[in-house]
C-alpha cells in the first residue's frame, strides 16, 4: 500500500485504507518499524517503506512475471465459466491488461493485452482500486450504471474489500457484464486482479446479480495465483 | 471445489530441468500442479549430467504434493501417464535399482568423436534408414555406446544382464512399478536402435553398436498398459507414456495428418503429424514415431528440432544476469523498438535442425557502440522466431504442405513479444490452446484413453479451444531483410570447432 501510493501515509489514512482500527495499525506499524521496513517522517508523523525492504527484492513484481506465472490458472478459468478472462494491473490511473484469454468458443476474438480500461467501471479496476490509497481517478461517465460520485464509488469499495471480489454490471459497455478478484503477491500484497467477462444475461442471474458459480471460479482461480506468487493468504 | 466422487487423471513431466505432477479434469483442464527442479551438471564444456535417483525421489515427493493441492485422493486418480525428456540416458542395476552412474542428458555431445566414427563404420547408413534418424550425437543409442566404453566391466555385466538401459520414462515405469521394465514406442524411435517399421528393436542396429539386447526394455505402445504402480501412486494404472514432445503433439490433438504444433520450452520442437506412412526427410529434419494406440498402427511425425530457445532466456538470466527472472526478457526486449543491428545465434551445442552442424558454436554479431542490453533482449527473442521459421521452411518443401496456422504451447507462449514476433516471420496466425501445459496434457490424454476416462481420439478434440491468436503484422520488405541478416549470422557459426589434431 506504501509502495502503491504517494510513497508516504498518515496512521489514519493507513487505517482507513485496510479497513482496521488505528489501535491495531498504529500496532502492525511498529512492529514493522522495528524491523526496518517501514520508517516514520518525524516531523509530519507519516509512514513510508523502509530500507530494509529493498533487500527482499520481492516488492515489485514484473507485469510479464505476472501474466508470466498466472497463465496456468487463467486457462482453467477460461474453460470452467465459458467466458474471456482478463488479468490487470494498475499504470497510470487506469487498468492495463497484461493478460487475455479468449471466450473458449473459437469465435474470431482479438487479444487485447496492452489495453487501458478505467479503473472506476470495472470490475478489474475496482479490485485495484480497492486495495490502493492513490487518489480517485476521474469518474467518467460511459453507461447510465457508471458509479461517478466518489461517495458511492468509496463505499463500493468498502463492499469489494469486505467481499474479496468485485463485478461491474453494464458500467463500462450496455450488455455486459464482469466479476474480478484480487491476485496477491509476497507477503499478501495485491499486485493484480483476474476476472471473466461477458454477456450480461450470462454473468448475472435473474436478479442482475453475478452467478455465485462465476463468482467462486473466479476466486478460486485468484486464489491459485496468489499462492503461486508467494501471498500467504 | 472438486467432489469426492470425482475422477481425474495425474500427468508426470519429466522435463529437462523440472520434474512436475499435474492433476486434470475430464475437460483437460489443469486442477493442480507441483513443481520441483533438479540439479544439472555440467562436469566439462558440452556435457550434460542428471542424477536419476534425485529425479525419482522429488517424483515421489510430488505425488502426494500433486494430490492435496487438488484436494482428492489416491482412489480419484483413474490413471498415470508420463511424458518425458526424451534422449537422456539412464543405465542401472537390475539387482539394486541403483544408476551406474550420472545420467547423460539430451544436450550432452560427448559421443562426437564417437558418432564421426560410427558414421564411417559398415553398416552405419543401414542403421540410419532403420532408425529413420541420422547419426547424431542427440540420440540415447550412441551415449549407451559411450558408457559401455567408458565403465570398467559394464559391457560384460550387460552381456549377463545385470544392467538395464532405459530413457527417463522408462527409469520411472520401473521404479513406479516396482521392476517393469518398458519403454514407450516414442521414446523408443529416439535411439537409432529402433526398427521403425517394425517398431521393434532392430537386431542388426545392436549387433552395430554392440549393444547387448538383455539391457533393452520391452517396446510398448504410448497409449497402452505400463503396468500398475506399487510406489508414488500405489495402485493406480499407468496407462501412457510419451517423449515430450510426442505428448504435446497428442495434447494439441493433432491426430490428422498434416496438423502441427510447436513447443516453446527449454529447446523448441515443431512436430507434424504425418499419419501412418513414415516420410522421410532429406532437408534436415526427423522422421520420428508420434504415438501407437494399442491395437492400432502407429501415427508418424516429421520433426523440427531446435536445441536452444528458452535455454537462451535462461543464459541471458544466469550467465549474463541482465535480467532476474525469465518473463522480464519481454519487459527489457520493450525498452527497444528493434534489434539495432544485433543478432544472437545461440549454437551453444552446435544447431540442431535443418542444419545439424555439430561443430558450429554461438555468435552475437552487429555489436556497434549503440547496442544496449535492450537491443540484445530482443535479438534473444528473435533467435527463437528465425529458428522457427528455418524449420517451418523445411517441413513446407519435404511434407508438400503449406503451415497454414502454427498452434503453439510451452511456457515462452507467455511472452506475447516473442509469439507476436512468430507470427510476423512466418506470415500465419499463431494460435494458443486452453491448455499451454499441452506435454502433460498429452501424457494425462493418453493415460485416461487406455483406462477409458476418455472414449476415444474424437472426445479430446472437443477439449481443445483457441485461448489466444497472434497475426501477422510485419511488412514484408522488413521481414525479408531481416531474415536475409538473420541467415548471414547462422552461416557465421559453421566450422568454429576443429576437428582434434
Amino acid at each position: 500500500m506504501l509502495a502503491g501510493g504517494p510513497g508516504h501515509l498518515g496512521l489514519a489514512e493507513i487505517a482507513r485504507s485496510l479497513d482496521l482500527a488505528k489501535g491495531t495499525v498504529h500496532g502492525i506499524l511498529r512492529t514493522l518499524q522495528g524491523v526496518g521496513f517501514v520508517e516514520q517522517d518525524r516531523s509530519s508523523g507519516h509512514y513510508q517503506l523502509g530500507a530494509a525492504l529493498l533487500h527482499l527484492g520481492t516488492s515489485y513484481l514484473d507485469i510479464n512475471e505476472l501474466r508470466s506465472r498466472s497463465i496456468n490458472w487463467a486457462d482453467p478459468l477460461a474453460a470452467r465459466s465459458g467466458e474471456a478472462v482478463r488479468i490487470g494491473t494498475v499504470l497510470e490511473g487506469k487498468v492495463l491488461v497484461v493478460h487475455h484469454v479468449f471466450r473458449p468458443d473459437d469465435t474470431f476474438q482479438t487479444l487485447d493485452i496492452g489495453t487501458l480500461l478505467p479503473l472506476h467501471a470495472t470490475a478489474l479496476g475496482k479490485v485495484l482500486l480497492a486495495y490502493r490509497t492513490a487518489p480517485l481517478p476521474d469518474l467518467e461517465r460511459f453507461t447510465h450504471r457508471t458509479v461517478t460520485a466518489p461517495a458511492r464509488l468509496a463505499t463500493d469499495l468498502a463492499g469489494v474489500r469486505e467481499a474479496g471480489w468485485a463485478a461491474d454490471i453494464e458500467e463500462l459497455t450496455v450488455g455486459q457484464a464482469a466479476v474480478a478478484a484480487p491476485i496477491r503477491g509476497y507477503g499478501g500484497l495485491v499486485v493484480g486482479a483476474i476476472g471473466v467477462s461477458g454477456l450480461v444475461e450470462r454473468i448475472c442471474d435473474s436478479h442482475y446479480r453475478p452467478h455465485p458459480r462465476l463468482v467462486g471460479y473466479v476466486r478460486d482461480a485468484a486464489r491459485a495465483v496468489s499462492r503461486d506468487l508467494g501471498a500467504t493468504r | 471445489m472438486t467432489s469426492p466422487t470425482e475422477r481425474f487423471v495425474v500427468a508426470i513431466d519429466q522435463g529437462t530441468t523440472s520434474t512436475r505432477c499435474i492433476v486434470f479434469d475430464r475437460r483437460g483442464q489443469l486442477v493442480s500442479l507441483a513443481q520441483q527442479e533438479h540439479k544439472q551438471y555440467f562436469p566439462r564444456p558440452g556435457w550434460v549430467e542428471h542424477d536419476a535417483a534425485e529425479i525419482w525421489r522429488n517424483v515421489e515427493r510430488l505425488a502426494p504434493l500433486a494430490l492435496r493441492r487438488a484436494g482428492i485422493t489416491l482412489d480419484q486418480v483413474a490413471a498415470v501417464g508420463i511424458a518425458n525428456q526424451r534422449e537422456t540416458t539412464v543405465v542401472w542395476d537390475r539387482r539394486t535399482g541403483v544408476p551406474v552412474s550420472r545420467a547423460l542428458v539430451w544436450q550432452d555431445t560427448r559421443t562426437d568423436a564417437l558418432v564421426t566414427a560410427l558414421r564411417d563404420a559398415p553398416g552405419a547408413a543401414a542403421v540410419q534408414e532403420r532408425s529413420a534418424l541420422p547419426l547424431a550425437t542427440y540420440f540415447s543409442g550412441p551415449r549407451l555406446r559411450w558408457m559401455l566404453d567408458h565403465t570398467p566391466g559394464l559391457q560384460e555385466r550387460a552381456e549377463r544382464g545385470e544392467i538395464l538401459f532405459g530413457t527417463m520414462e522408462t527409469w520411472l515405469i520401473w521404479n513406479l512399478t516396482g521392476g517393469k521394465h518398458y519403454t514407450d514406442v516414442t521414446n523408443a524411435s529416439r535411439t537409432n536402435l529402433l526398427d521403425v517399421h517394425t517398431l521393434d528393436w532392430s537386431p542388426e542396429s545392436l549387433a552395430f553398436f554392440g549393444i547387448p539386447r538383455a539391457m533393452l526394455p520391452e517396446v510398448k505402445p504410448s497409449v497402452g498398459s505400463f503396468g500398475t504402480a506399487v510406489a508414488a501412486f500405489a495402485g493406480v494404472r499407468i496407462g501412457g507414456a510419451l517423449g515430450d514432445q510426442q505428448a504435446a503433439l497428442f495434447g494439441q490433438t493433432c491426430f490428422t495428418p498434416g496438423e502441427a504444433k510447436c513447443t516453446y520450452g527449454t529447446g523448441s520442437f515443431l512436430l507434424l503429424n504425418t499419419g501412418t506412412d513414415l516420410v522421410r526427410s532429406d532437408n534436415g529434419l526427423l522422421s520420428t514415431v508420434a504415438y501407437q494406440v494399442e491395437g492400432s498402427p502407429a501415427h508418424y511425425a516429421l520433426e523440427g528440432s531446435i536445441a536452444i530457445t528458452g535455454s537462451l532466456v535462461q543464459w541471458f538470466r544466469d550467465q549474463l544476469e541482465l535480467i532476474a527472472s525469465a518473463p522480464e526478457i519481454e519487459t527489457l526486449a520493450r525498452t527497444v523498438k528493434d534489434n539495432g543491428g544485433c543478432y544472437i545465434v545461440p549454437a551453444f551445442s552446435g544447431l540442431y535442425a535443418p542444419h545439424w552442424r555439430s561443430e558450429a558454436r554461438g555468435v552475437i554479431v552487429g555489436l556497434t557502440s549503440y547496442i544496449t542490453k535492450g537491443h540484445l533482449a530482443r535479438a534473444v527473442l528473435e533467435a527463437t522466431a528465425w529458428q522457427t521459421r528455418e524449420v517451418v521452411d523445411a517441413m513446407n518443401v519435404n511434407s508438400g504442405l503449406t503451415l497454414k496456422t502454427l498452434k503453439v504451447d510451452g511456457g515462452m507462449t507467455a511472452d506475447n513479444l516473442l509469439m507476436q514476433y512468430v507470427a510476423d516471420v512466418l506470415d500465419v496466425p499463431v494460435v494458443r490452446p486452453l491448455a499451454s501445459e499441452t506435454v502433460s496434457l498429452g501424457a494425462a490424454y493418453a493415460a485416461g484413453l487406455a483406462v477409458g476416462y476418455w472414449p476415444d481420439l474424437e472426445d479430446l478434440r472437443h477439449n481443445w479451444h483457441r485461448a489466444g491468436q497472434w497475426l501477422p503484422a510485419m511488412d514484408p520488405a522488413l521481414r525479408t531483410t531481416e531474415y536475409a541478416n538473420w541467415r548471414r549470422a547462422v552461416e557465421r557459426t559453421f566450422d568454429w570447432i576443429q576437428p582434434a589434431a
